[in-house]
């Protein structure tokens, strides 16, 4: 099975994180780069089904230079090769170019299946898969805890509101995975020895076919208008407990209407 | 005035969403909601009272078992044909799962610009955003084609506004492509009558000082005194004290209610991602110095198993 990964280059999440005064966008520059957290666990199911069924798994990077740090990261945990799409004009895409260009790039990977994590850390907006699968014409399966593959046949158990939901699509698909699916695998040092040796394309948008008046700012389909950082919540009243904090946590909760 | 869609929620147990409600509050800023219903044959008709009661102008029902079958592609195609023929003002959806996949799906269909999370909408487009963990105040439009946005649960103070819908029925047109992806079995879980975690007005959650999942009764002691849902923190939920459908924070749960109890929670920046909206927040820890007090309106620094007890006693004398 011929599986591909889209990981993404992100803020640590742990880390204080802020947007840029002049264009507004995400601070990458003073950040503390990481792969974002979900896309680990996709690249561990992705090297779970190799294990079983035989194949490639490769992964897809969109992003700066500096995400070569990334996807190097990403291939010591195993995968086979990357292939990184950087290009000056993608600086400040929306959602809809992002997809755009990933699925053009998907279009030369000939992936049946296509694993990435449920959502991003930074943007949080969960709606990639799903732009993916629309534009590439494929089964979307997002928010996966289970996983299976039988032949051309992928089943997935996904949680839902009200309790879960079973779902089924044949390959090629897109599927994407919450935290709860597997543990990531830590990179063995002979894994990041080799990882300096994978092969790593790069694609430019003209090697895609895709214009930079779409992608970018040029193409962005939304802009921040302004942003602003909020003022930090400050501490109210802190007691400890000398055997009435109970019954002073109650007082609170009525005095505030909630009790 | 122009038509605003909202895409309608709702689950078997308690029918449409308050975050339904919210968002037809919410058009009504912008211009005349139109509620559309997408799901199954008689889907519209259940809901239709609710709708009506607070404000929906019109109700435009898709129902099909090709609908409730699959994923959410074939919704995305009703709902893309609508808006080419109506021309709405605004097209809103609820931030969940499902709204944002539908609205992914539409934006891409329509090469419409998109903005998620939103949690509050001027009548000029303007959208409101949180991010970075509740850090950063973020205020977008969208330049490509009409706003296209989905609202943050517990954003907006529904409002009644009784009106008279008519119902106009869809077809339902989904292509081969939105076919692919099945529902093969849909599986409730038992989850009692607390309400909806991301919906509720009070969350009360459990972290890792409760200790094992046993004790996690202390928790839904408090919640359903209080009448809250349950959350847990990541530290819970990877301990195996409570299932992961609840956890709060970064890879969980995004809540924002009137009321956020943290039981045993330090507060690392990941939990506080998913909860530092909420509007009061209170927290016991025995640590003083957990970063869960920074936000905390009123905090206890104290032993759980002596204050959660005294607490749910004097609860219940108070009712």
């Amino acid at each position: 099975m011929n599986i591909v990964v889209l990981v993404k280059q992100v803020p640590d999440s742990g880390a204080e994180r802020n947007l840029t005064s002049d264009d507004n966008t995400v601070d990458r520059g003073s950040a503390n780069n990481v792969i974002n957290e979900m896309d680990e666990y996709a690249i561990e199911e992705a090297l779970k089904i190799k294990e079983a069924h035989g194949g490639e798994v490769t992964i897809l990077t969109m992003g700066p230079d500096r995400a070569t740090e990334s996807i190097r990261k990403a291939l010591s945990m195993g995968p086979d090769a990357a292939v990184h799409v950087v290009d000056d004009a993608l600086a400040g895409s929306c959602a809809v170019a992002t997809s755009k260009v990933l699925a053009a790039a998907l279009g030369t990977l000939n992936a049946d299946l296509i694993l990435c994590g449920a959502e991003s850390t930074d943007g949080r907006v969960q709606v990639l898969p799903h732009m993916l699968a629309e534009r590439l014409g494929v089964a979307a399966l997002t928010g996966a805890r289970k996983l299976t593959v039988d032949g051309a046949s992928l089943t997935a158990e996904r949680q839902t509101e009200e309790g879960y939901e079973v779902v089924s699509a044949a390959t090629p698909a897109v599927v994407s995975v919450w935290d709860t699916i597997n543990e990531p695998r830590y990179p063995s040092f002979k894994g990041i020895m080799a990882a300096k040796k994978k092969p790593v394309r790069t694609l430019s948008l003209a090697d895609l076919g895709v214009s930079a008046d779409e992608v970018g700012f040029a193409g962005a389909t939304s802009a921040v208008v302004e942003h602003s950082k909020r003022p930090p919540r400050s501490a109210g009243t802190k007691i400890t407990d000398e055997g009435t904090a109970g019954t002073q946590l109650v007082e609170y909760l009525v005095t505030e209407k909630f009790v | 005035m122009a038509e605003v869609l909202v895409v309608v929620e709702a689950t078997q147990a308690f029918g449409v969403k308050k975050v339904t409600l919210e968002l037809l509050t919410l058009a009504r800023r912008i211009g005349s909601p139109s509620a559309v219903v997408l799901g199954g044959p008689g889907a519209a008709a259940e809901l239709a009272g609710k709708l009506a009661e607070y404000g929906a102008e019109k109700i435009y029902a898709a129902e099909s078992e090709e609908i409730d079958g699959h994923l959410v592609a074939p919704k995305a195609t009703v709902l893309a044909n609508l808006v080419r023929e109506v021309q709405p003002a605004a097209v809103l959806l609820a931030s969940t799962q499902e709204g944002k996949e539908i609205a992914g799906r539409l934006a891409v269909k329509l090469d419409n610009g998109l903005l998620t999370d939103v949690v509050d909408l001027d009548a000029d487009g303007t959208a409101t955003q949180v991010a970075f963990a509740g850090s950063t105040i973020v205020k977008s439009k969208v330049t490509r084609g009409l706003p296209l946005v989905t609202l943050r649960p517990n954003s907006v103070t529904p409002e009644p506004a009784p009106a008279t819908p008519g119902t106009v029925a869809l077809e339902v047109a989904a292509t081969e492509a939105d076919k692919l992806a099945k529902v093969v079995e849909r599986v409730a879980e038992q989850k009692g009558s607390r309400p909806e975690l991301t919906e509720a007005s009070i969350v009360v959650s459990g972290g890792r000082g409760i200790g094992n999942a046993d004790n996690f009764k202390l928790v839904e002691e408090i919640a359903d005194l209080l009448g809250g849902a349950v959350g847990a923190s990541r530290a819970a939920v990877d301990s195996g004290y409570y299932p992961h459908q609840f956890q709060v924070g970064q890879t969980g749960k995004t809540v924002s209610p009137q009321l956020y109890v943290a039981l045993g929670i330090s507060g690392a920046i990941q939990h506080r991602a998913g909860m530092q909206t909420s509007k009061t927040i209170v927290a016991v820890n025995k640590d003083a110095e957990a970063p869960i007090f920074e936000l905390a309106d009123f905090g206890v620094v104290g032993d759980l198993f002596k204050v959660l007890p005294q607490a749910a006693e004097e609860i219940r004398k108070r009712k």
